[in-house]
């Protein structure tokens, strides 16, 4: 297949997985908590390279996973036991964990093939240059593609099998837990998601621009529809729409792909603030002039 | 060693300089950030860092080269306008601050990077040192840089003493700022555009990322060690200019290391050990604060009923088995014993044999216990009109925390009443 349909269908894998936890992490106001996590995991990714020498192993999916949730922890602890204020809590705690982990490239700059720059922003540029032949009757696939496929799949299941849980835990946790769900645990079932889906998505479009994928498909949708199902759906066709768009936009002006896809995802925010049936300002607008 | 003391003879001119513009730097955000913290601006403050990376890319697309007269204008107009665009998105629309601010931030970045690539492969020779925006690198401060960013610092840091008595009114009590007149709308823009601009020069030194340690970090840790806001803002101020110097030595001696992340790690070290050690507010002396008055409880516990078993008899000096002290009242077997051998330690308990006996100070003190428990449980029932058999809990927490001028102030109250609702005596010395 053409290198270019290989770099499309991985960002919208990525945009994908993004889009379903995105929804989430806006109901349950986590939204800078994504934000956080996403730039905590690099210690973890620099550590698991170093220890497992690659950077496409299910050790390093487990130990960045691991500091993903450790950064959640970490800024609740600050919070409650130090008695942080929580914007602080989760200002102080992933500078830090992030100014650990580009230390940690710096230092092992020979050992560990990562680019300071592109922790930021990735570069899809290079996904089809690195395959693996899974089936011998098979062409050679590339691996970000098999890895994100698999996290899709992990996520659905999830998502198909507690959905219910997830859903009544974000929008009224004290109901949740009087009817005995255990709204902690499905917490961190959600960070762990989130930080599976940052480190794997790390390399083809980096720790900022991931975030840009967590929230604006997720917020565009949230102002068109008032029905979850309903949101969710819209968000991940926001999300591969904007991938095969952003590519493009990329293409012409020769500039980042993630970057691009970002802004098609802003693009598609503004157009629902001004337009949307539900809650557009337009629509506001000629609410008032009609009262 | 050789690299100490070249550093820090500061006979390098340019050592000189580029140490001296990250100090101005680093003492202006701690500075402008601790008003920052205090009105719970945190994230807003990574928001702006994050935003003014694509100002940066535009003004070096106007100008063709890094001119710093043109970059901080063009950076501070899309810091300025990120803000904007978090308050619209937040006040117009159904999103949230925390997603506005996340949406806001991912989106400007987005941009700024994609016009960094689109610069980068246009091959202008120019840009070389544009990325040093994205993590900071301070040995690349030109001359003319670090003039024009210890100028703007100097004047922040004018700024922040000449209007310090307002900014501190509008962090602590906004309603009543503007209840006697003060023009809080106008301090706020002006606190904004200060946040903006201290990104704006900051950013050289530790990149747009970390940009947000840099303002907040520094006023964290001098809120563990202070509740004085001028205090707080020399702690900060010290804490932010330590640790940029310390950043300074690294990216001198190393090169190859940026120095942002290394200024970052430097605080956010000297925050943790705030956090933990604080001796007012840090987690370990809250957890040993926690165990002291754990163990208090379970001393005056034991106190309580052995003078509650003299009570009995009208005996209280008698010796008392372990085993009768846990028939009277339930203690763990160790917790019971740790507690009697640490009231023998104090002087109120003896042992004898394998019995335990009151001291006088140990009577009087399990006796004030009692007193106390009693005259709460009246007060409940006569001021509070709980029922008598729903105030024994609230007494038996109380008891502990009374202090002698409460204790006489219900003793007046109440009219040194002779029994609590369940027809007990309370004793009196």
């Amino acid at each position: 297949m053409a290198t270019d349909i290989w770099i499309i269908l991985t960002a919208s894998l990525v945009s994908t997985c993004c889009a379903i936890l995105g929804c989430y992490l806006i109901l349950r106001r986590m939204a800078m908590i994504g934000d956080a996590i996403s730039h905590a995991v690099l210690p973890g990714i620099v550590l698991a390279f170093l220890f497992t020498g690659s950077r496409d192993s299910v050790t390093m999916l487990i130990g960045a996973g691991a500091v993903g949730i450790f950064t959640t922890f970490l800024i609740e602890f600050f919070n409650k036991q130090a008695k942080l204020q929580a914007d602080a809590a989760i200002g102080v705690t992933f500078t830090w964990l992030f100014a650990i982990g580009v230390v940690l490239i710096s230092v092992f700059a020979e050992q560990v093939d990562l680019d300071q720059d592109c922790v930021l922003y990735g570069e899809l540029a290079y996904v089809p240059l690195d395959t693996i032949q899974i089936f011998s009757f098979t062409n050679e696939i590339p691996k970000a593609s098999v890895v994100m496929f698999v996290i899709l799949l992990s996520i659905l299941l999830v998502v198909r099998l507690f959905g219910k849980q997830l859903l009544i835990t974000s929008f009224d946790p004290a109901y949740a837990s009087s009817i005995g769900i255990a709204t902690t645990l499905w917490h961190y079932v959600l960070m762990s998601m989130v930080s599976a889906t940052t480190v794997a998505s790390f390399e083809a479009v980096g720790a900022i621009l991931v975030v840009a994928l967590l929230i604006v498909p997720a917020a565009t949708a949230y102002l068109l529809t008032d029905d979850f199902r309903v949101m969710m759906k819209l968000s991940i066709a926001l999300g591969i729409f904007a991938s095969v768009l952003g590519y493009y936009l990329a293409y012409w002006l020769d500039g980042s792909i993630a970057a691009a896809i970002a802004i098609v995802c802003g693009i598609f925010f503004s157009i629902a603030l001004v337009f949307s049936p539900a809650h557009g300002l337009v629509k506001k607008h000629k609410k008032i002039i009609m009262h | 060693m050789e690299n100490v003391i070249d550093f820090f003879s500061f006979s390098d001119p340019n050592v000189r300089y580029v140490t001296l513009g990250i100090i101005f730097i680093m003492a202006c955000a701690a500075m402008v950030g601790t008003f920052t913290f205090l009105t719970k601006k945190s994230l807003l403050g990574d928001a702006i860092a994050h935003a003014v990376l694509p100002g940066i890319c535009v003004g070096f697309m106007l100008a063709g080269t890094k001119n710093p007269f043109v970059l901080i204008p063009a950076a501070f107009a899309f810091g300025w306008l990120s803000l904007l665009c978090i308050d619209f998105i937040t006040n117009k629309s159904r999103i949230k601050e925390d997603t506005a601010i996340g949406l806001v931030l991912s989106l400007f970045f987005a941009i700024g990077i994609f016009l960094l690539t689109i610069i980068q492969k246009n091959g202008n020779a120019n840009q070389s040192g544009l990325d040093h925006f994205l993590f900071g690198k301070a040995a690349a401060l030109v001359m003319g840089d670090i003039i024009a960013f210890s100028i703007v610092a100097l004047l922040l840091m004018l700024l922040t003493l000449l209007f310090f008595k307002e900014f501190t009114l509008i962090s602590f009590d906004k309603n009543f700022a503007i209840s006697s007149g003060v023009p809080v709308r106008a301090l706020e823009i002006l606190q904004t555009g200060m946040i903006v601009l201290t990104v704006v020069i900051g950013i050289q030194a530790v990149g747009v990322v970390l940009m947000a340690a840099v303002l907040i970090t520094p006023a964290a840790v001098a809120r563990y060690w202070t509740d004085n806001i001028k205090t707080m803002l020399a702690i900060a101020l010290l804490t932010g200019v330590f640790s940029g110097i310390a950043g300074a030595y690294l990216s001198y001696s190393a090169p190859n290391m940026p120095t942002g992340p290394w200024i970052v790690i430097f605080i956010s070290t000297l925050a943790l050990l705030s956090f933990f050690l604080s001796p007012k507010k840090g987690i370990i002396n809250k957890i040993l604060k926690q165990k002291r008055y754990k163990r208090q409880i379970q001393d005056e516990n034991v106190l309580k009923t052995l003078y509650q078993l003299g009570e009995k008899t009208n005996q209280f000096f008698l010796s008392q088995q372990e085993a009768s002290i846990s028939d009277k009242r339930f203690f763990a077997k160790n917790i019971l014993s740790n507690s009697l051998h640490r009231l023998m330690r104090n002087g109120f308990v003896t042992k004898q044999k394998n019995a335990w006996q009151l001291t006088d100070a140990g009577k009087l003190r399990g006796q004030r216990l009692v007193k106390i428990h009693r005259l709460w449980e009246l007060y409940l029932t006569t001021y509070a009109n709980i029922a008598p058999d729903h105030v024994h809990e609230d007494a038996d927490t109380i008891e502990h925390f009374l202090t002698p001028e409460l204790e006489a102030a219900l003793e007046q109250q109440l009219n040194f009443p002779e029994k609590d609702p369940h027809q007990t005596i309370i004793p009196y010395q």
